[in-house]
């Protein structure tokens, strides 16, 4: 079987976001791999891990930087790469069409999804890609387990928590909990750089954005900073409770 | 006509449908407002939200009982390919967020997801969304016959009911086969209001000590003022409290009136979770704490008495 697992980098959570030119300028930021995606990878090693015969393909689009999360994602044990190399910003729409074209030559069984990107803050890519390849699909996984053409687990849904049951091909987003995942090892991190990272053009592809993107602006909501010195707890929660009510009006 | 889906819960229509009919009405594109109720025995669902657009299309259909997301996607599309629909609104839960792309797909329409805003002008929306963690306000534009707008939960104020009561119509649907099964459910009931439509959110992180600090000072306050409860990821992993509590970027976005941060820090990825709503109250013992950041008021002191002394303060 052969699993398709997505690698987006995106900016390091920790730092903080610029704005230049009407985008978001990502020169000389800390960027990562979004965590959403490697749970999706680390959990397609461990399908391999658990049954024979598992080839595990990473898949990035965008520009040429994303070969260095590609090299991560190698170095932690994916198979090979694939690079579809861009610099145009595609909507989670548009970039589906990419990635079911390339599931489908590639005779992918299942493909692993960030469940949500912390770039676009978008939950569409996975779901748009099973639409695409008329696949099922299984939203915030958190469990996941394969028996031959099963995959049975637990996901988080509108309140709560299902387990559920779904049969191969499908299309996985990943949740929080999923798994731990492992660092890549120095031996493994000079392994992966002889490994396969096929780069591709995205012409061939035929895809239209379908959204146009505009401005990107960091909009900070002024706030009051009315902080008490707690050292008197009663008098603090005593002003407090007095401002939320009459100056914030709150609460009643 | 503007398509909304109705999304309900517990046998009521819930906030965000109210909320999408005031965006669709804002948004006044050609045709009336439709409101599509997927389900089944869904009659009073029907009838209530008739009270707030200009006609509901109801596909009652025992096939429909639970929720999936292929389902809901070919119901969506099939009614809004039948009605020319020129847009198509769909709730910012977590499951519109899932189906909503099918949709997209289904009718080759751009998807505008998690909107806060959107305009039309000559036909091309022009949406508002957060990015970057809710970091970044980023603009968008979409241009074609049909488009998928989902929108985000509080971003809109909730449409009143009108002195009309609209015509409902049955439609029927042509449905896939349901392929996720799903085997168990465990829903973590709770008599408190929901974190989604809360006025008031009272949350705790780690500064809390333990679970049983969380019940007394976290449980304690939201209590005192009916407020909803929430916690951070820190917590939530460690067991302390259930994850349908969690705020955040891999949990729930709030937008309330007044959230109320008890004993967390105000990691990136919590803050991106509640760093919309409109005022935000911090109690810590860092006073450096990057929660203070952003908080309009707060107090800098330990929770175990400060917390108890504003519950006795309300009882007053």
């Amino acid at each position: 079987m052969k699993i398709l697992t997505l690698v987006r980098q995106v900016l390091d959570a920790e730092e903080s976001v610029r704005i230049r030119g009407g985008e978001v300028d990502l020169n000389g930021s800390k960027l990562v791999v979004d965590t959403m995606d490697e749970y999706g990878a680390e959990q397609s090693l461990r399908v391999r891990e658990s049954s024979v015969d598992v080839e595990v393909i990473a898949l990035a689009v965008g520009p040429e930087r994303n070969q260095d999360a590609l090299r991560t994602v190698l170095a932690i044990g994916a198979d090979r790469a694939i690079h579809v190399m861009t610099d145009l910003t595609l909507d989670p729409i548009s970039l589906s069409q990419v990635v079911a074209q390339i599931a489908q030559k590639e005779n992918v069984e299942l493909i692993f999804c960030g469940g949500q990107q912390s770039d676009w803050d978008s939950h569409a890519l996975g779901a748009a890609t099973a639409e695409r390849l008329q696949w099922p699909q299984v939203t915030w996984t958190n469990g996941l387990e394969v028996h031959g053409q099963t995959l049975t687990g637990k996901h988080d849904a509108e309140d709560g928590s299902e387990t559920f049951s779904v049969e191969l091909p499908a299309v996985i987003t990943t949740q929080q909990g999923l798994n731990e995942p492992r660092y890549p090892t120095v031996p493994n991190i000079m392994k992966a750089k002889k490994k396969e990272l096929r780069v591709e053009t995205l012409e061939q592809f035929q895809v239209e954005p379908k959204l146009k993107f505009l401005a990107v602006e960091v909009q900070v909501k002024a706030r009051l900073h009315k902080i008490l010195d707690g050292k008197d707890a009663p008098a603090a929660a005593a002003e407090l409770v007095q401002l939320l009510r009459n100056e914030a009006r709150v609460i009643t | 006509m503007i398509l909304v889906v109705v999304e309900y819960a517990n046998g009521k229509v819930s906030k965000s449908t109210y909320e999408m009919v005031a965006c669709a009405r804002q948004l006044g594109r050609e045709g009336p407002v439709a409101a599509l109720v997927l389900g089944s025995g869904v009659a009073n669902i029907a009838s209530e939200v008739a009270l707030v657009v200009g006609q509901v299309l109801v596909a009652e259909n025992a096939d429909l009982a639970q929720y999936d997301a292929e389902l809901w996607s070919a119901a969506v599309a099939q009614i809004a390919s039948e009605g020319e629909a020129n847009t198509v609104l769909i709730g910012g839960s977590r499951s519109g967020r899932e189906y909503s792309p099918r949709v997209a797909v289904k009718l080759d329409a751009p998807l505008l997801e998690d909107v806060i805003s959107i305009v039309d002008a000559d036909d091309t929306l022009t949406a508002e969304r957060y990015t970057y963690l809710a970091r970044v306000t980023e603009k968008v534009e979409a241009n074609a016959p049909v488009i998928v707008v989902t929108v985000k939960q509080g971003a809109f104020t909730a449409a009143a009911p009108g002195n009309q009561v609209a015509e409902q119509f049955d439609v029927d649907l042509t449905l896939p086969q349901r392929r996720l099964q799903v085997t168990g459910k465990s829903t973590e009931k709770s008599s408190r209001i929901a974190l989604t439509e809360a006025d008031i959110v009272v949350s705790g992180g780690r500064g809390v000590g333990s679970a049983e600090g969380f019940v007394t000072l976290v449980e304690g306050l939201a209590d005192q003022l009916g407020a909803a409860v929430g916690a951070t990821r820190a917590i939530v992993d460690a067991g302390w409290r259930p994850y349908s509590e969690q705020v955040g970027q891999t949990g729930k976005t709030v937008q309330s009136k007044a959230y109320i941060a008890i004993g967390i820090s105000g990691a990136v990825q919590h803050l991106s979770g509640m760093s919309k709503s409109k005022c935000i109250v911090a109690i810590n013992k860092d006073a450096d704490a990057p929660i203070f950041k952003i908080a309009d008021y707060g107090i800098v002191g330990d929770v175990n008495q400060i917390v108890p002394a504003m519950i006795a303060e309300l009882k007053k």
